[in-house]
């Protein structure tokens, strides 16, 4: 009982930019609690982006360098990791200065005045009109970064189910927030967070057998008992696999676990939606493919039909879902379940070069969607979105600038040549070709094809934008400058990586080997 | 079969299944049953839930804002315990690690404090 | 008397014309692209200002192509013989995986020829538009989409590997598409652009897996590898690329079975038409199958079936033709047919592919001279195209009529005018051969002929000539301004001499080198070449015959009769359009449906069944609120066993 207590070592360095993130959204607690309603925008608005900026600053002038397990093993920086999280506080950024537009309204317009208030009462009607808003938002969402980005760095199944708590947790009060249609939004949460927790339960079910199997939580120590454990407890390892992973899938979307995905879409607040859609994304990906190639590669042979078949069928349910959808962020919801699709078969891979096209595409991907949603909160009928697609017609011809740019978003999402989606559909679907033998070439087959139904719903959308005449009020707005340049990143990064992918591209893979 | 380390973790499973089932079949058997008002209250405990029944029986979200602002102590506690129990071995780095700690959690008090979280109406 | 040109012996050696590092004009061959699209970037985000200057600066963007490409062909054919391919890179455009993808353009004869063609027919189109689209309020809009489609098929025609013309595939598509749509007001002219679309993405797709399928074989998708590496193959990889490649040029070539969307496409403005969907656009199908001959010298299979379709198209054009009334519409037919032959022509292999480019060429003169025509007559008659409308035009559209007139001797192959040299060479290699190919594929080819006459000369005699005037009470015919018969003109001088022209300078020799590894020599036809030409021009003179007789001499009925099973069904493009449907848009749409049936059964409740009555409706409600959730979870519950059991069934 008397064993000597050893401190880990802790490089903190390494975890530096986690700090930062951690700090910050503390200092966005306390602002909440002591400063002055009135500057609470202006100055969390402020507090976010000094936070999002100084992390990126720590991680790539530090931390980049600090490769290594730290924190007793608990946390990896190694190529991959920092890549996903400086590309995390990348989406981060972009999405704080979309979710801050307020439309010249004295609070964040996607956000409800008060959150506790009953929909429709005089408690929200006064808050209303006194012009609250909530600013809670920015601090919940770098709660929610510092769990995504630990996600994508934990070396252990307990520190991931942490970080998949943390990050989880901010998301759902986030997606409850909507100013408008409330009920929706509430509703929205509450799915999406018992399904979430559903799926926890799952994660950690899985993590508790695989803990049985290999006597560790940590990821390197359960690929060195695969094969050499004792067979009594083979009976473990893949049932642990398959709960693991499908608590992970649940994250990314993955049908038959898709279901919260486009209710949770539709329902959030649509600036919160382009965040959940990018920045979720690669942070659970992150972590599948830590999982896949470094922990549980060993008895891939086993597990990796079950993931082939999910593969497809997302693939194939998220594009043919697309199709009959009438509301353009449930079709973005759809779209998003199909991309997971195309990443997974990235994934299965199992090459060096599969993490670097799945990084790639998900980087291409996040920043055409956080763009994509920042337009949809532009185009308002009698104040607020829009979203049935039949009102988007003819919108090409009265806001031609918004019309264009999510034009470019679709053909982008549809995979045409020079825009991000084909370089990024090349990058995925080219290991899966190279390296993933007949079953790969079977998924990219499925891919292809499923991208030409989701290219046939995408330039339909366009075809109502521009060559259909629709009812004068539905237009589109002008965001503030920062809305601006979030979008004019956005798609300045669509256009850019697809046509000089390779700085990005040379980054993500000399970032794709995993430190085991 | 014996010399499985899970053999105790059976043993209690079944012991705790026994003891729930019986103690609940014990009192349905030998318990008087006489019904009286104090009985039929949700909470023995005395607490009056103020919305009647008819009125959609709920309990007024300010009691599970007070339960999580005593989760919120419980759990600093169960980290504070362990931790003041091997304070010796620890050393000041524990320290400074556990005064981070407290004021993470103070953070958030003081949130709930500013907000209003503490006033009841 | 000019012999057919064939490979020496029946061996086949893959031989591909080496390149050097362009220099000279070749040099600045990017601007050929960069040109027009900066005019179109500049025109396109002008707004509604551009529809001021935006028609002049797209008009100097496309001349400027166009004498760029001509200094560079000077100076090509001052090279020496082993020069003339130029290759131009221009940056290293990504890496994925192991593969590397540069972006590059491949200057040599089969490109600058295309490149002439496009830049020459289509500034000549920016100049007619100039008369044609006056008056239309959104003119700038359409400069920009035409400056757009000429950057586009630039690229296709002069990159250097497959992704890039994937590139210029797509490029050409999206400016087809959005001038077909271009008077979106009418819906159904958007659904015509639709249906072009989505009838191309078929074709695009399967584009889009035989580069895949390069990358698989060849570990790229250059034109310098894939063609290099192809001797190296197994046959059936080359097969199946080649299939690939076909569905690709059956896309955008319009051919059987892809071919529904052309006639649609004739929805857009009269200038699309003709630049696009006639004389450049849809060959560029033939110009891929060329392009790729050394993948398809070495996959005979492939290579049979190019012919095949080809044939089929070639006769399914010609009745479709004879059959529609739209003026526009048997052009477009006329089209398809005339693609036929070129990939009849480039499907026979080593034989054929010159002359597909010939016949390409030429083709590209007289079908966009009879469509600016057409467009003309359109403009005359209040934008009618039906033909039972029209009749004895030629008395007062002067300039249309011998404009028209020549394009018409052109492609029904009349002696010395330029249909005659390019489309009886194909007819010539299509004899050749052994077994029963060459009677098969000579006999439709000489059929199509007589075919061709028969329904461009009905065209012709029913708009120009005919025993009356059958115009509707409404019109005042009047002659089209310079601005739009000048262009015609100088297509019709084309229609007249190109053939003879380019059979003086030994085109075919001169392209060789591209596509026969240089070597061309003669192979005799099954048929003696004499009895072939006389045969032909006795059924073109049937052909003409017939149709004199039927619409020129007896009265055309305003109202079109009834017909043969034959007609009715040509006049429908042999229902294609249903099966289609039947094949491709109805089981997509009834899975979607179904999905989303099956969602909303499960999860709803019967929401929609037990909506009687606000409470019934509150009730409902509730229950789904609560039932969503629950399903859902049912749903993952039911995913996770699914996986674990197949899991534990597996191993």
């Amino acid at each position: 009982m008397n064993q000597e207590f050893t401190m880990v070592e802790i490089n903190y360095w390494a975890i530096a930019p986690l700090l930062v993130v951690v700090a910050g959204a503390l200092i966005g607690v306390l602002v909440e609690a002591f400063v002055a309603r009135a500057s609470r925008h202006n100055v969390q608005l402020g507090v976010g982006l000094v936070t999002y900026l100084a992390a990126l600053v720590v991680l790539l002038a530090k931390s980049r360098t600090e490769h290594g397990l730290t924190m007793g093993g608990s946390v990896v920086i190694d190529g991959p990791s920092v890549f996903l999280m400086a590309v995390i506080l990348c989406f981060a950024l972009l999405s704080l200065l979309v979710m801050a537009e307020r439309f010249g309204g004295p609070a964040a317009d996607a956000f409800t005045p008060m959150g506790a208030a009953t929909p429709g009462s005089d408690l929200e009607r006064s808050a209303e009109s006194a012009g609250w808003g909530t600013t809670e938002a920015v601090p919940l969402m770098m709660i929610s970064v510092v769990g995504m980005m630990l996600f994508v760095s934990s070396g252990d199944l307990l520190t991931m189910f942490v970080a998949l708590e943390v990050l989880s947790l901010p998301l759902y009060v986030l997606t409850g927030l909507a100013r408008r249609r409330r009920l929706l939004s509430q509703e929205a949460a509450l799915k999406y967070f018992l399904l979430g927790s559903f799926s926890s339960a799952f994660f950690l079910f899985g993590a508790a057998l695989l803990y049985g199997y290999a006597g560790s939580v940590d990821i390197a120590r359960i690929a060195l008992a695969i094969g050499a454990a004792s067979p009594v407890l083979d009976g473990l390892l893949l049932p642990g696999v398959a709960l693991v992973l499908i608590g992970l899938l649940f994250k990314v979307g993955a049908v038959p676990f898709h279901a919260w995905t486009p209710d949770a879409y539709q329902g959030a607040p649509t600036p919160v939606t382009g965040f959940m859609a990018a920045a979720t994304k690669i942070a659970a990906f992150g972590a599948i493919l830590r999982l896949a190639y470094v922990g549980l590669s060993g008895n891939r042979w086993d597990w990796e039909p079950a993931l082939i078949a999910i593969a497809a069928l997302t693939m194939v349910i998220g594009a043919v879902m697309t199709v009959t959808q009438t509301d353009v962020k449930r079709l973005l919801a759809y779209s998003s379940i199909a991309h997971a699709g195309f990443i997974l078969v990235a994934v299965m891979s199992f090459d060096v070069t599969g993490v670097s096209g799945a990084m790639f595409y998900l980087v291409c991907y996040g920043f055409t969607t956080i763009a994509a949603f920042a337009l949809v909160t532009l185009v308002r009928h009698e104040g607020s979105e829009a979203t049935d697609l039949s009102q988007w017609a003819g919108l090409g011809r009265r806001s031609p600038v918004v019309a264009g740019a999510f034009a470019i978003c679709l053909l982008a999402f549809a995979g045409i040549p020079l825009t991000s989606g084909f370089t990024a559909k090349f990058a995925a679907f080219a290991p899966a070709i190279s390296h993933g033998g007949a079953a790969g070439a079977w998924l990219v087959v499925i891919g292809v094809l499923a991208s030409a139904v989701t290219a046939y719903v995408y330039f339909r959308i366009i075809v109502t934008m521009f060559f259909e005449e629709g009812a004068g009020d539905v237009v589109a707005i002008t965001p503030s400058t920062l809305t601006t340049i979030a979008i004019a990143i956005g798609l300045v990064l669509t256009i850019l990586l697809g046509v000089l992918p390779g700085p990005v591209l040379e980054a993500a893979t000399q970032s794709a080997q995993f430190l085991r | 079969m014996i010399d499985n380390p899970y053999v105790p973790l059976l043993f209690f499973m079944t012991l705790g299944l026994l003891f729930a089932a019986g103690s609940v079949g014990a009192g349905q058997l030998i318990g008087p049953k006489k019904a009286n008002a104090a009985k039929a209250m949700p909470y023995e405990c005395g607490l009056q839930p103020s919305p009647k029944a008819e009125e959609g029986g709920r309990v007024p979200i300010k009691y599970y804002l007070t339960a999580m602002l005593f989760i919120i102590f419980d759990v600093e506690s169960l980290f504070l315990f362990p931790f003041a129990v091997a304070f010796n071995q620890l050393g000041l780095f524990a320290l400074v690690e556990m005064v981070l700690f407290v004021i993470t959690v103070f953070v958030a008090y003081a949130y709930v404090w500013r907000r209003g979280g503490l006033n009841w109406d | 008397m000019t012999p057919v040109y064939t490979l020496a012996a029946a061996q086949v050696v893959t031989e591909v014309q080496p390149t050097v590092d362009a220099s000279g004009a070749a040099s600045w061959a990017w601007l050929l692209v960069a040109l027009p699209l900066l005019g179109a970037a500049i025109i396109l985000l002008g707004g509604r200002s551009a529809n001021r200057w935006g028609p002049t600066l797209a008009n100097v963007m496309s001349w400027g192509a166009f004498g760029l490409g001509a200094a560079i062909l000077i100076e090509m054919l001052g090279r020496a013989g082993d020069e003339r391919a130029q290759s131009l890179h221009l940056w290293q455009w990504f890496t994925g995986g192991s593969f590397e993808v540069n972006a590059g353009m491949l200057v040599d004869q089969l490109s600058i020829s295309f490149v002439m063609l496009v830049t020459f027919v289509g500034s000549l189109i920016h100049v007619y538009s100039l008369g044609y689209m006056e008056h239309d309020p959104d003119k700038g809009r359409f400069f920009g989409y035409l400056n757009l489609f000429i950057a586009a098929m630039l690229t296709l025609v002069l990159a250097d590997s497959y992704v890039l013309l994937f590139l210029g595939w797509e490029g050409v598509g999206l400016a087809s598409y959005l001038l077909i749509g271009f008077w979106y007001q009418r819906s159904d002219y958007a659904s015509a652009a639709n249906k072009a679309f989505i009838v191309n993405r078929v074709g695009d797709m399967a584009l889009a897996i035989g580069i895949a399928m390069m990358f698989v074989t060849f570990g790229s998708a250059d034109y310098s590898t894939v063609h290099g590496g192809a001797a190296g193959a197994p046959e059936w990889a080359l097969t199946a690329i080649g299939l690939l490649l076909l569905g690709a040029a059956c896309g955008k070539s319009a051919q059987f079975p892809l071919q529904s969307w052309l006639g649609d496409a004739m929805a857009g403005p009269t200038p699309v038409s003709a630049l696009i969907h006639a004389a450049t656009m849809v060959t560029a199908g033939v110009y891929l199958i060329v392009r790729s001959n050394a993948i398809f010298d070495l996959a005979p299979t492939a290579r049979l079936v190019v012919t095949i379709v080809g044939a089929i198209t070639l006769l399914l054009g010609a009745f479709i033709g004879m059959a529609k009334d739209d003026i526009k519409k048997a052009l477009a037919a006329s089209t398809m047919s005339q693609i036929g032959y070129m990939m009849l022509a480039a499907g026979l292999g080593p034989v054929g592919y010159v002359f597909a480019i010939f016949h390409l060429l030429t083709h590209g003169f007289f079908k966009a001279g009879m469509f600016l025509g057409a467009g003309s007559v359109m403009h005359a008659m209040n934008d009618q195209v039906n033909m039972r409308r029209f009749g004895r035009l030629s008395g007062v559209l002067k300039h249309t009529w011998w404009t028209f007139g020549l394009g018409w001797l052109a492609i029904i192959g009349f002696p010395g005018l330029s249909g005659w040299w390019s489309k009886d060479k194909i007819i010539e290699a299509a004899f050749v051969g052994e077994g029963w190919q060459p009677w098969v594929f000579g006999l439709v080819t000489m059929l199509g002929a007589g075919l061709t006459a028969f329904y461009m000369s009905r065209l012709f005699f029913m708009t120009f000539h005919g025993s009356g005037k059958r115009w509707t009470e409404d019109v005042h015919p009047h002659e089209s301004p310079l601005v739009m018969t000048v262009p015609m003109m100088i297509l019709a001088v084309g229609s007249l001499a190109l053939g003879a022209i380019l059979t003086a300078v030994k085109f075919p020799e001169w392209l060789a080198p591209v596509t026969n590894g240089g070597h061309l020599e003669h192979h005799e036809p099954v048929l003696a070449i004499p009895a072939i030409q006389i045969l032909t021009f006795v059924l073109m003179a049937a052909g003409v015959f017939v149709a004199w007789r039927l619409y020129w001499k007896a009265d055309v009925p305003v109202v079109a009769p009834e017909g043969s099973a034959l007609t009715q069904a040509a006049r429908t493009d042999f229902y294609q359009d249903d099966v289609n449907e039947a094949v491709f848009v109805g089981p997509l749409m009834t899975t979607a449906t179904g999905l989303v049936e099956a969602d909303d059964q499960i999860v709803d409740g019967g929401a929609r069944n037990l909506g009687d009555g606000v409470a019934g409706l509150s009730r409902v409600l509730r229950r789904a609120q609560t039932g969503f959730v629950r399903s859902y979870a049912l749903t993952m519950l039911a995913g996770v066993v699914a996986v674990l059991g197949a899991l534990w069934v597996m191993n």
